[in-house]
């Protein structure tokens, strides 16, 4: 029994050259990461991306093929799970069927026969607000409620570090959203630090103070929320976090603060420092909400890129904003959002109209031009299908 | 059930599986009892059958030897037992799927609303299991005596000639044991009739079948696994049982099992060889039938 | 195959569907005509169940018989084969009895311990010879009783163990373990691999994950187990006959007293042995159902 006594604060986590094989295929490629003590780590990713078999590999329930695990700058490789000073909010939340809810909650601290573990158990419980509910079973409880007692067990051990694993996963939206409030206040009035396990990208973007978008085993980029989302580096940062528009041509133009890329039949200016690259083939990209639809072919302006003329080809309304779907020649479809300031859409389908974005909003991306592509948009029958069928495809091939 | 208990997908996913010595400590003492006490007295039995019996020596003497004309003797003199075992089990595996079928059907698809009832429905089923296997089977034969009220009323009312018997006839033989093999068709019934979707039925109904066609079209066809081991397990231990067809139970002398000339061949002529041959005969015939029809209902993944 | 097979199956299948009660959609017929099922079938059942019942009502009532010695006319009602049990040939019924509880108990343990172990190993672990094993599992529930005996019978016989107690536990055992398998493979199988993973990464060493978690989670499919071959070994007769010698048990003493009629007092320790698992098994459905209602209340 290794850890015997609470950890005084949350501590960093340090991934060194990290890779994991399973029989068959390779869970994660390389990974270097590095978590600072007391922040709220969120690893992103599609599922199949290696974010969990990296959450086990710290918990201890996995061993990597290759690589160092280092909490607290102490080297926990080689130790086994119930050695490590680390808990878990599993997915399923994992909570013992034959316990009640107080005996779930005491039972890390009994194992390491620390002090008055009901006690303890108690005000974690009271911690998230289940205190009265201590002698029911975990079958007696909501979705919602045991997602709380999970957390309870997990906190009241305070461990060096606290993994969730997708742990709003099985909830409903609404219940979800308080959830996400509830674990960001627990984790700033704790202090720990957390590493938290998703596929959500807005749970992973309002939690969060570092997001890490991992993607075949690797992470793709890892950075502040506003941070990915403003300045994505690939292109599927860019379209897995959020909706861009993506066009690839050739670098133009130079000046001391900005490039120019011959794309989508017109000239795309994106500030040197928003762009990954400087020369050659590149891709560059603007979200739709930062598009401007006109009507009237806008006048020449060096503060921004237009493109156009091109045809709307579909409207739809949802509410707080309307999407157009616009055919440009030479660019393809772009995507447009646009508050709904006024009553109903502006312009309808059929209608010719010019885009334009302020060139501080366009972004260069890092990407081999060509390599990878489009992450497929899923707003769309045809595209969930085509994904769909890659995905099966893949399958077939792994086995 | 314990046929398709060992086909039913895993629950849960479970971790991914390592390769350890724990596994090698779970599986060696109880693998070793059963190579120890199953496949050495199998294959123990098949050198039995091939003994001969010793020069000179005394009832029950036989020395190890390749006498494979055992099983020529065997079969030429025993040919009519051999038919009877697996014609009786055969006509009353037939007879349980067919008295089995709707009990399980109203228990696990008619009785899905009242959960107690239909548990205490099941235990019903196999309440005779807990009352013994001997006694329950002598009871039919004082229930179905010459002298018994029902005998004696039929005959009265000229339903059976007045000189008949029930009991000591192959009839007698099968009913016992239809009657004692029914729950091992009932339970695997039940357990895919309760799983049956019957939302599956409503889409048939809807698609213009009849009620009929409805069951003949899909809620057998989705009850198949459940009849194949409904029928397997009433039909392998109804092949080599013994108790049934006994004088002292419900049969007669005309109605002796391969089970009733093991015993007898095993336990009082003290003629091992004879007894083992049958023994491997009866297994090797059941294994051979059960392949073939487990292969052509289509369901080999029970096994 | 001896009687109660399917008895402790049905225990563990009962034991399992606590959980699975929930998910079926529980739906009205829509309205229409009165059809065959709707009389038919529970009529049907209703005969089904009274022809199913008829011998356990006819030996439990010939256990209140004054009978003199063999048990088959009515002679008048007493109570007193059930006060004075062991009274009868010198208290043969009773020796028989106690003699198959023994063998039941003994083989439960053992076969238990074994199919447990192999059921948790066969869900866990991976190995080589996977499908060999499970061959060798499957093999004894598919072979007659009359070969089982038999063979066993011919293997003492070759190795010259003569015949006793020991040799009947020998025998149960071997065809009990792989009834306990399928029971506790099912219960392992449906056991979620995250409690384990829960309790490790709640500090448990392995030896109390195993004593804390996995085997109170286990509890039930093992206790459905041990009652399955307790039941199996207590009526078995077929294979016991061959590998008893001269040990008497109580299948075998009601076979061998089946020719000069059998005591009234076999028919009172057959109906207690009823009763007591009619009212085990029933007290178990009602408690479940009654908790089921409760959590649904609760929930």
């Amino acid at each position: 029994m290794a850890v015997r006594e609470f950890a005084e604060r949350g501590a960093d986590l340090e991934l060194v050259g990290i890779q994991k094989r399973f029989p068959g295929f390779t869970a994660i490629e390389e990974l270097d990461l590095v978590i600072p003590a007391g922040s709220f780590f969120a690893l992103l990713g599609p599922s199949g991306c290696g974010k969990t078999t990296t959450l086990r590999l710290v918990a201890g329930l996995e061993e990597p093929t290759k690589g160092r695990i280092l909490i607290g700058g102490k080297d926990v490789t080689d130790t086994k799970s119930h050695e490590r000073p680390v808990n878990t909010v599993f997915q399923s939340y994992a909570l013992f069927p034959h316990m009640t809810i107080i005996e779930n909650v005491a039972f890390g601290l009994k194992r390491r026969r620390i002090g008055d573990p009901l006690g303890k158990a108690h005000e974690a419980l009271k911690l998230v607000e289940l205190d009265h509910i201590a002698q029911r079973k975990p079958q007696q409880l909501s979705g919602g409620q045991q997602q709380r007692v999970a957390l309870a067990r997990a906190i009241v051990n305070r461990p060096a570090l606290l993994l969730l694993d997708e742990p709003l996963g099985a909830l409903d939206l609404k219940l979800r959203r308080q959830m996400q409030l509830e674990l960001k206040t627990i984790q700033e009035e704790v202090g720990l630090t957390f590493l938290h396990v998703t596929h959500d990208q807005e749970e992973a973007m309002t939690m969060a103070d570092t997001v890490a978008v991992m993607n075949n085993g690797v992470i793709e980029q890892m950075g502040a929320p506003e941070e990915l989302y403003e300045l994505p580096r690939t292109s599927f940062v860019a379209n897995f976090l959020g909706q861009s528009n993506l066009f690839t041509g050739a670098v133009v133009g130079t000046t001391g603060t900005a490039i120019t890329v011959a794309a989508a039949g017109g000239r795309i200016v994106v500030p040197t420092s928003r762009a990954q690259r400087h020369q050659g083939e590149v891709t560059v990209g603007v979200r739709p909400e930062k598009v401007t639809l006109h009507v009237e072919e806008p006048g020449e302006s060096s503060a921004r890129s237009v493109l156009g003329p091109g045809r709307i080809v579909d409207v739809s309304f949802s509410g707080v904003s309307t999407q157009y779907l616009v055919d440009v020649a030479g660019a393809g479809t772009v995507v447009v959002f646009a508050q709904n300031m006024g009553f109903g859409p502006v312009a309808e389908v059929g209608t010719e109209v010019w885009l334009s974005w302020a060139i501080d909003h366009g972004f260069g991306l890092d990407d081999e031009p060509g390599e990878g592509g489009r992450f497929p948009a899923d707003d769309s029958t045809r595209s969930i299908a085509v994904q769909r069928r890659e995905a099966l495809v893949s399958e077939l091939e792994e086995h | 059930m314990a046929f398709a208990a060992f086909a039913t997908a895993e629950a849960q996913p479970q971790a991914p599986k390592k390769r350890s010595r724990i596994a090698l400590f779970l599986l060696l003492p109880g693998i070793a009892y059963l190579v120890l006490f199953f496949l050495t007295p199998l294959i123990s039995l098949v050198l039995t059958s091939l003994q001969a019996p010793r020069e000179f020596g005394d009832i029950g003497e036989f020395d190890y030897a390749f006498n494979w004309q055992n099983y020529v003797t065997v079969v030429q003199q025993y040919l009519p037992h051999i038919a009877r075992s697996f014609g009786y089990a055969l006509a009353a595996t037939v007879l349980a799927l067919l008295f089995s079928y709707p009990l399980a059907y109203f228990i696990g698809v008619k009785a899905r609303r009242w959960p107690l009832l239909q548990s205490l429905m099941l235990v019903l089923v196999i309440a005779p299991f807990f009352i013994s296997f001997l006694l329950r089977t002598l009871a039919w034969k004082q229930i179905l005596s010459d002298e018994s009220f029902i005998i004696t009323s039929l005959k009265a009312l000229s339903l059976m000639a007045p000189d008949a018997h029930f009991t000591g006839t192959p009839f007698a033989v099968i009913f016992g044991l239809t009657y004692n093999f029914i729950p091992f068709m009932t339970l695997p019934l039940y357990t895919t009739l309760e799983r049956l979707d019957t939302r599956y039925l409503e889409a048939g109904s809807d698609l213009y079948a009849n009620p009929f066609t409805v069951f003949r079209k899909i809620t057998v066809p989705l009850s198949m696994p459940g009849i194949v081991a409904g029928t397997l397990l009433t039909f392998i231990p109804a092949a080599g049982d013994y108790v049934n067809a006994s004088r002292d139970f419900l049969g007669g002398p005309d109605t002796q099992m391969m089970g009733n000339v093991i015993e007898a061949n095993f336990l009082v002529l003290l003629n091992y060889p004879v007894a083992a041959a049958l023994s491997i005969i009866l297994m090797a015939a059941i294994l051979v039938l059960v392949g073939i029809y487990v292969k052509r209902s289509g369901t080999e993944d029970l096994l | 195959m001896s009687g109660e097979v399917q008895a402790g199956a049905a225990l563990s299948g009962l034991a399992e569907s606590e959980q699975q009660e929930a998910r079926r959609p529980v739906r009205r017929p829509r309205g229409r005509r009165i059809g065959l099922g709707d009389w038919l079938l529970p009529a049907y059942t209703i005969i089904a169940f009274v022809f199913l019942l008829i011998p356990i009502a006819y030996t439990f009532v010939f256990s209140f018989n004054d009978s003199i010695k063999s048990n088959i006319s009515w002679r008048g009602f007493t109570l007193d084969k059930w006060l004075n049990v062991c009274r009868v040939e010198g208290g043969a019924v009773c020796e028989a009895f106690g003699n198959s509880v023994v063998i039941g108990v003994t083989a439960t343990v053992i076969a238990t311990a074994l199919g447990t172990m192999i059921a948790i190993a066969l869900v866990r672990y991976r190995f080589r010879a996977r499908s060999a094993i499970s061959l060798l599992l499957f093999l004894p529930m598919a072979t007659p009783e009359v070969v089982l005996g038999a063979g066993l019978a011919a293997q003492f016989l070759a190795v010259g163990v003569p015949k006793d107690m020991t040799t009947i536990i020998l025998a149960h055992t071997m065809f009990c373990i792989s009834f306990v398998v399928v029971t506790v493979k099912a219960r392992v199988a449906s056991l979620d691999p995250a409690l384990e993973e829960a309790g490790r990464d709640l500090y448990a060493s392995p030896a109390q994950v195993f004593r804390r978690i996995t085997f109170p989670l286990l509890t039930p499919g093992i206790l459905a187990a041990a009652l399955l071959s307790f039941a199996l070994s207590f009526d078995d007769f077929i294979i016991m006959n061959f590998n008893s010698g001269s040990t008497s048990t109580f299948p075998k003493y009601v076979y061998i007293s089946a020719s000069r009629g059998i005591p009234a007092e076999a028919n009172v320790i057959a109906s207690a042995v009823f009763l007591l698992a009619l009212v085990l098994v029933i007290g178990a459905q009602v408690s479940r159902a009654a908790r089921a209602k409760r959590l649904a209340k609760l929930g």
